[in-house]
């Protein structure tokens, strides 16, 4: 993305962590339960029953607040924000409007550019949720569709910054930050289903801005301006005019499409709730003490363990992650902190995304015994990666699992090197099948090297040590040259 | 607590129940064994509630309102649901989907409203007290056009949860009886801080009436007696007041200038949160059913087309303009600002003056059809929105007939005072009655 600025602001709703929805008792654990099983007649907007304001939401939104740095205003108040639709009960959406919980505040990511990119934030408010349609067949051509309103009235928290970011990636990396703060500060789960949704505003310096909606995914965000920019672009490339518009992401194409325009004509007629009182939490603020917050976090991970700035970023840019870490270095942070840094930072994360599975389904315990067996030298750094897996797969199969050692013992993992004498015998056998390479070796082809020690390696089923290999290639061949 | 049940087998010929519960179920309390009608707008629980509109045809609550759960626990039976205007938009009952209630005192004239059913159920002796709702004057425009006593509570006294909203800053639950001591009887139940409300206040009400009204000061405002009130009225009232000054109160002249604009503040403050409360009518979750072959949208307007009635469509569509954007600052925005001007006035009256009175309405009831352009009946609740706009209580309570009419003499208090509003009531009813 270079020549012309391109100027990303975004809209980001969360559900905060709750016991109970945000203006009934009802509980916000509904995601392994039928549909309308979490419902209540306030929650349903069922005749003649009144919001009650849940101030364990506010308390959170205001936790939000004040790590944001925001200022949460004296006086806020809910508004109604009328629409009919069917997944609303209510036929409007208790939320708030020009009386927010917070104003100003501020996020810093790392700028594409380097550097510490703060990005401003306009607001923070809290809202209910509406419910969810289901639709059967295709959501165009489908025959009905059902209404669940387990999620109805699920506190949000919505968080809108300016126009501060500049790229895609930048608007990824303010989201993973956002996401971070939230998960240090107890309000949020990113890990249950639908717990994200974010509108983002995109326009190219001196052209409409278009506003595209409906992305639900960390990754669809980048991908969504990604494929703004460049349908922007080639407009203009192309002479013609960006209009301002709303669009929707459509996330299994990776595409994003004009609304109808009945939606962009909504009047919503904002007025202010009249069965809620006005809030009056400012002083609320003084009583919350912030936890430890990325930033802090990832200084201390680098002080404290010697991690490198890349690693600690990594590792305390997930709650779950820099917890992890954490557990597995205690037993002995001065020998762990260094592999385990490594191993999960290079190897865990990318093993679980492959599989698309949570740092939950592996224990602490366990990863410290892997890391340990890598570094006392029971087996290799190849064979580490294979003790990984069995143990990420059984998970994943939901079979008996095992300990590393079983593991070792079971796949015959451990290293060979103490037994020289047999590492001497397979050189030898390699050296013996190879002879062209040998000669290629000696000729001063170091490629050659490299091929004998890939086929002694293999020949061990990579128990051995690729460095410990190459000194005994080199050192026989030498003898046997002289 | 003891249970048993009563019959209730009433004979219906005002038309002033919607549902009539035969066997009803009653206990022991404050209110035992006393028969209890309940405005067809508070939710009961297994009984069917409509609002008088067809949209609600067949819906029967799965709870309670707070108020219907504290009339059980006191002992008292839900005797049956009673007629209003549909959603409690109108002045004489005529509005309802269901037919019209009339006034026992005159077949041919309405009983007023939107509580009309609970007002002629009342007056012709069906039970003893009834549940209104007043958001404009609803329950005081039936009482007294019926020749009963209705106290609007002050807003937040008595919970309205289950109270299917019309209005909901400007509504409140309120108690009609024949007596005064009835009325603060079933205030005492009903009355108090209900979780489920948070506009409602820890405000119990354990008042019982006390006649002796030496020392009291009665502000008299002008516009309560001036154009468009019915000269017999005011000189039926007046003359409510010199009993009252008899008993050793004395009256005081005021002014209410915002009285000017407290009707407009008040049309639009309610049409705008109708048009948003009963947006939820669309067939989707109770009543009649929309038809699931057709859009969404298509379906939500035909079910709402044909179950809502011409002065609920045209009060949403009042509400929705009102509400619209580049609307809001000329119409709701400024309402607010007028119901402020109200609010303030009725303090500074009430500053130096213990009560204020007047007439409760302009006029006796009307006859039948009598109103039938939409401005001429707004113009009717001239004298009791001015309470619901402040949010003070009010109380209307007969004073004399005129062409053999019942009409009703109005004692506003200051917030929270709904104890002194009764006690002047109590002291004028009793005058009347010795
Ligand atoms: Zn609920």
């Amino acid at each position: 993305m270079t020549g012309t600025p391109v100027i990303v602001g975004l809209e980001v709703h969360c559900q905060l962590d709750t016991q109970s929805k945000l203006f009934c008792g009802c509980s916000t654990d509904y995601r392994n339960d039928g549909p309308n099983t979490h419902v209540c007649p306030v929650c349903l907007g069922l005749p003649g029953s009144m919001p009650v304001l849940n101030k364990k939401a506010i308390w959170y939104a205001m936790r939000v607040a004040k790590a944001l740095s925001c200022d949460v205003i004296h006086e806020s108040e809910f508004s109604r924000k009328n629409y009919f639709y069917p997944d609303l009960d209510k036929a409007y959406q208790i939320t708030q409007y020009d009386k927010p919980l917070a104003q100003g505040g501020y996020l810093e990511i790392d700028g594409d550019e380097g550097g510490i990119r703060r990005v401003r934030l306009t607001r923070i408010h809290v809202e209910e949720d509406p419910g969810r349609l289901v639709h059967m067949g295709n959501a165009e051509r489908g025959k009905y569709s059902l209404v669940d309103y387990n999620r109805a009235g699920i506190p949000l928290i919505e968080i809108v910054s300016e126009p501060d970011m500049r790229s895609p990636k930048e608007a990824r990396k303010f989201l993973n930050k956002l996401r971070a703060t939230l998960e240090y500060l107890g309000v949020f789960d990113s890990e249950k289903e639908g717990s994200l949704r974010v509108d983002a505003n995109i326009s190219i310096a001196g052209s409409e801005r278009v506003e595209v909606k409906n992305i639900t995914s960390y990754k669809g965000v980048e991908k969504a301006l990604t494929f703004e920019i460049t349908r922007q672009k080639n407009l203009l490339r192309r002479g013609l005019k960006v209009e301002r518009e709303t669009r929707h992401f459509l996330e299994a194409r990776g595409i994003t499409q004009s609304a109808r325009s009945k939606e962009q004509e909504h009047d919503y007629r904002y007025f202010p709730e009249p069965d809620l009182r006005p809030l009056h939490v400012q002083p609320w603020v003084a009583g919350i003490t912030l936890p430890e917050l990325p930033d802090a976090r990832r200084e201390r991970f680098m002080a404290q363990y010697g991690c490198s700035m890349n690693h600690a970023r990594t590792l305390t840019g997930e709650l779950r992650i820099a917890n992890f870490y954490e557990t597995v270095v205690a037993p002995d942070p001065k020998g762990l902190s260094a592999p385990a840094a490594t191993w999960i930072a290079d190897t865990l994360i990318g093993e679980l995304n492959y599989r698309g599975i949570s740092l939950d389904a592996v224990d602490a315990e366990r990863f410290t015994a892997l890391v340990r067996l890598i570094k006392d030298g029971t087996i290799t750094d190849k064979s580490g990666v294979e003790v990984l897996r069995v143990m990420l797969d059984q998970r994943m199969k939901n079979e008996q699992d095992e300990t590393p050692s079983r593991i070792v013992a079971r796949l015959n993992l451990a290293r060979t090197a103490g037994d020289a004498h047999a590492l001497a015998a397979v050189i030898t056998e390699v050296i013996a099948q190879n002879s062209k390479a040998v000669e290629d070796y000696r000729n001063g082809k170091n490629g050659a090297l490299n091929f004998l020690v890939g086929q002694a390696m293999k020949k061990t089923r990579g128990r051995s040590d690729p460095g410990e290999l190459n000194r005994m290639i080199t050192g026989m061949l030498s003898t046997r040259g002289a | 607590m003891v249970l048993s049940e009563i019959e209730f087998e009433p004979d219906d010929r005002y038309h002033a129940f919607l549902t009539i519960c035969r066997k009803a179920p009653c206990g022991d309390g404050k209110l035992a064994g006393i028969a209890v009608a309940v405005k067809d707008n508070i939710s009961t629980k297994g009984i069917e509630t409509t609002c008088a509109s067809k949209i609600l045809k067949g819906y029967v609550p799965p709870y309670d309102a707070h108020v219907v759960e504290l009339l059980r626990q006191s002992g008292a039976a839900i005797s049956g649901k009673t007629n209003m205007d549909e959603f409690g938009m109108g002045t004489t009952t005529e509005n309802s989907a269901f037919g019209p209630t009339l006034n026992p005192a005159d077949t041919s004239r309405v009983p007023g409203g939107s509580s009309g059913g609970s007002a002629a159920a009342v007056a012709a002796g069906m039970v003893r007290m009834a549940l209104g709702t007043d958001t404009g004057g609803s329950i005081r425009c039936p009482a007294a056009f019926c020749g009963i006593v209705g106290l609007k509570p002050t807003y937040g006294r008595v919970s309205r949860f289950g109270l299917i909203a019309y209005s909901n800053s400007l509504e409140q639950i309120g108690p009609m009886a024949n007596t005064v001591s009835d009325v603060s009887l079933l205030m005492q139940v009903i009355a108090g801080h209900d979780r489920r409300d948070t506009t409602s206040y820890n405000q119990p009400y354990r008042h019982t009436p006390d006649a002796d009204i030496r020392g009291l000061k009665v502000g008299i405002p002008q516009e309560y007696f001036g154009a468009g009130v019915d000269p017999t009225v005011a000189e039926l009232v007046k003359h409510a007041i010199f009993r009252l000054e008899e008993l050793g109160a004395t009256s005081v002249p005021c002014s209410i200038p915002s009285m000017e604009y407290a009707l407009a503040a008040y049309y639009v403050t309610c049409t705008s949160e109708a048009s948003s409360n009963l947006a939820r009518f669309d067939g989707v979750r109770y009543g009649p059913a929309a038809d699931t072959k057709k859009s969404w949208h298509d379906a939500y307007r035909d079910v709402r087309k044909t179950n809502f009635g011409t002065e609920v469509r045209r009060r949403i569509m009042l509400g929705t303009f009102a509400l619209s954007s580049g609307y809001y600052g000329k119409y709701y925005a400024k309402a607010q600002v007028a119901k402020e001007n109200v609010k303030k006035d009725f303090a500074r009256i009430l500053a130096d003056v213990d009560v204020i009175a007047g007439p409760t309405m302009p006029t006796i009831a009307f006859t039948l059809g009598e109103k039938s352009d939409p401005l001429s009946m707004y113009l009717a609740d001239i004298l009791t929105v001015p309470a619901n706009l402040a949010g003070i209580p009010a109380i209307s309570v007969p004073c004399g007939k005129a062409d053999g009419m019942p009409v009703g003499l109005q004692i506003m208090g200051n917030h929270f005072c709904d104890e002194r509003v009764i006690d002047v009531a109590y002291a004028y009813e009793q005058a009347v009655v010795s």
